[in-house]
């Protein structure tokens, strides 16, 4: 029982990284594929931020009578990780626009064989 | 002591009206009966939980800024289901009652017509 | 008890991302996202990262959610079936997945403190930041002072994002004649938004300002301002909104913001120490910490608001001119 409480934060998180790995390659629409890395990326964060958890510690603030804290530098890392995430989504979905405009579709199946109307 | 069944009681309650509005969304049959039982949870279950919180607090900053949440939580919620409800409605949804009397307006007149 | 919310909160975020793979009707596929962000930021605050959780929440369920919309908006909401087939994408994630398991088996387990992340440089950070820097938020004073380079990196990124999606989309033209058009008839939500909008801004400040203390910081604060005028666009309509804060001076302020941080790196070379060393800056190390850690915080601020806030009028600038609402 204790190998399970040790262990399911990693396999919730291994499985959440291969449904989002599933999204990106499988998806033809580009949009499903953007919201498919960004689910990709928040369980990276989740194990880094388990990583650092602390039984019994409590949040990296500090406060009297607290002895034990859980480790700030996980924290730091995935905090600018998640600010780099939704600058590149928000370039991604720039680039889906003008692909919707250059070709009319946004369906990958579709547009590979189509010429360049721009 | 007292405070701490009184808050008890009142968590209870708000986690129970949770369930039923989420229950409540499931179940209702039309889209307007489905927008209600979801603003149960936004203002009933709120309400409920965070008194049952404010009461285990010492009184100070934190209960405070609790009852700020909860006074934002009023604020918005209750707009974000009116919103919902009027867009749909602005898109030309009708209720249970309304699509029920066209569809035997339908019938009758295919009848009356036959 | 908290490691039994931990497994709920995890299986609701595993459901979630299952939901995310099954609907083919892409405004559920974003709400489902939003939702799984909300679960993300629950599951943080679980684990003790309150700083990432605020993050997080704010910026996954907020900006993301928005230009995904947005971008729905121009693109169409549902995805076609697709024709080739699906089972070599089943296999190959069902390897990996098997690897990766058989991986994670060698990790040391789950809270233990001694281990060996908790060992080498954390605990000089723990014991030695309230003595050299002063303040009480650890994330803060590691993020905007030990690890100040790297911020100074994300805030370039951010800027970088900017211009960016302003190449490839546009800025909308301020437009002097349709400033009254709108939402007129939708009374409740006009009131609504006036109540909320300055409030936001001033927890917005004091997000800003408060980030030393508690969780918080310049790109908590950064976020939630641009979201009030986000908010004040949608309901009052994109041309008021480009005349209350006007595109041109968002490209101003995301460079000053870059600006103001590089520039006190600078300052603290020519008063005699290291790039980005703060301890010169005042008479006190400490002191010198505390300013230099207020300046940079509000650079980082003034850029990811403005970032932000052009990003959005980008995306919003297209449907306008494609005349949807």
């Amino acid at each position: 029982m204790s190998f399970i409480v040790d262990y399911y934060n990693y396999w919730i998180v291994v499985f959440l990284m291969m449904a989002g790995f599933y999204i990106v390659i499988s998806a033809t629409n580009l949009v499903k594929k953007v919201v498919g890395l960004n689910i990709f990326q928040t369980s990276v964060f989740m194990m880094y931020i388990t990583m650092g958890k602390v039984s019994g510690g409590s949040a990296p603030i500090v406060a009297e009578g607290i002895t034990s804290y859980s480790n700030p530098l996980p924290h730091v890392l995935i905090l600018t990780a998640i600010v780099v995430g939704v600058a590149t989504t928000a370039v991604g979905l720039a680039l889906i626009v003008r692909i919707k405009r250059a070709y009319g579709t946004v369906e990958e199946n579709e547009f590979e064989d189509k010429e360049d109307l721009i | 002591m007292i405070l701490e069944t009184i808050s008890t009681i009142l968590l209870l309650l708000g986690a129970f009206f949770g369930l039923t509005g989420a229950i409540g969304l499931f179940k209702f049959p039309d889209f307007f009966t489905r927008v209600h039982a979801a603003s149960v949870t936004d203002s009933i279950a709120a309400i409920l939980i965070i008194s049952g919180l404010i009461l285990r607090t010492d009184f100070d900053l934190v209960a405070a800024k609790l009852l700020f949440i909860l006074i934002f939580l009023l604020l918005t919620s209750p707009t974000a289901s009116h919103a919902l409800a009027k867009s749909a409605r602005h898109g030309g949804l009708l209720s249970l009652a309304e699509t029920r009397a066209n569809n035997q307006e339908a019938s009758s007149t295919k009848e009356g017509n036959n | 008890m908290a490691e039994f919310i931990d497994l709920v909160l995890l299986g609701m975020l595993a459901i979630t991302a299952l939901g995310v793979i099954i609907l083919k009707d892409l405004f559920a596929v974003v709400m489902l996202f939003g939702i799984y962000s909300f679960l993300s930021a629950l599951i943080f605050v679980n684990l003790d990262a309150v700083d990432v959780a605020f993050t997080e929440a704010a910026v996954g369920a907020g900006i993301s959610t928005v230009l995904m919309l947005g971008t729905l908006a121009l693109t169409g909401r549902k995805e076609k079936v697709g024709s080739h087939t699906s089972w070599l994408p089943l296999v190959v994630v069902v390897i990996t997945g098997g690897a990766l398991i058989y991986g994670t088996l060698d990790m040391p387990a789950f809270g233990d403190p001694n281990n060996p992340i908790h060992q080498h440089v954390a605990p000089r950070y723990i014991e030695e930041s309230p003595k050299e820097v002063g303040l009480p938020n650890m994330v803060t004073s590691v993020l905007a002072s030990y690890r100040a380079f790297d911020t100074l990196g994300e805030t370039a990124v951010v800027f970088a994002a900017a211009i960016g999606v302003l190449s490839l989309l546009g800025l909308p033209k301020p437009d002097r004649r349709a400033v009254e058009s709108g939402l007129k008839s939708h009374l409740v939500l006009r009131v609504v938004a006036k109540l909320i909008i300055p409030l936001t801004i001033l927890f917005a400040l004091y997000v800003q300002f408060h980030g030393d203390y508690g969780p918080g910081g310049g790109f908590q604060a950064g976020v939630i301002a641009a979201a009030a005028v986000i908010l004040y666009a949608l309901v009052f309509g994109l041309p008021l909104a480009t005349h209350v804060v006007q595109p041109t001076w968002l490209k101003v302020l995301a460079a000053l913001g870059v600006l103001i941080y590089a520039g006190t790196g600078v300052a603290s070379l020519f008063l005699g120490g290291s790039f980005l060393d703060y301890n010169v800056l005042a008479s006190d190390p400490v002191a010198g910490q505390h300013i230099g850690i207020i300046v940079i915080e509000l650079g980082v601020g003034i850029t990811v608001f403005a970032a932000m806030l052009s990003i959005f009028y980008a995306f919003a600038g297209q449907a306008e001119g494609k005349n949807i609402q």
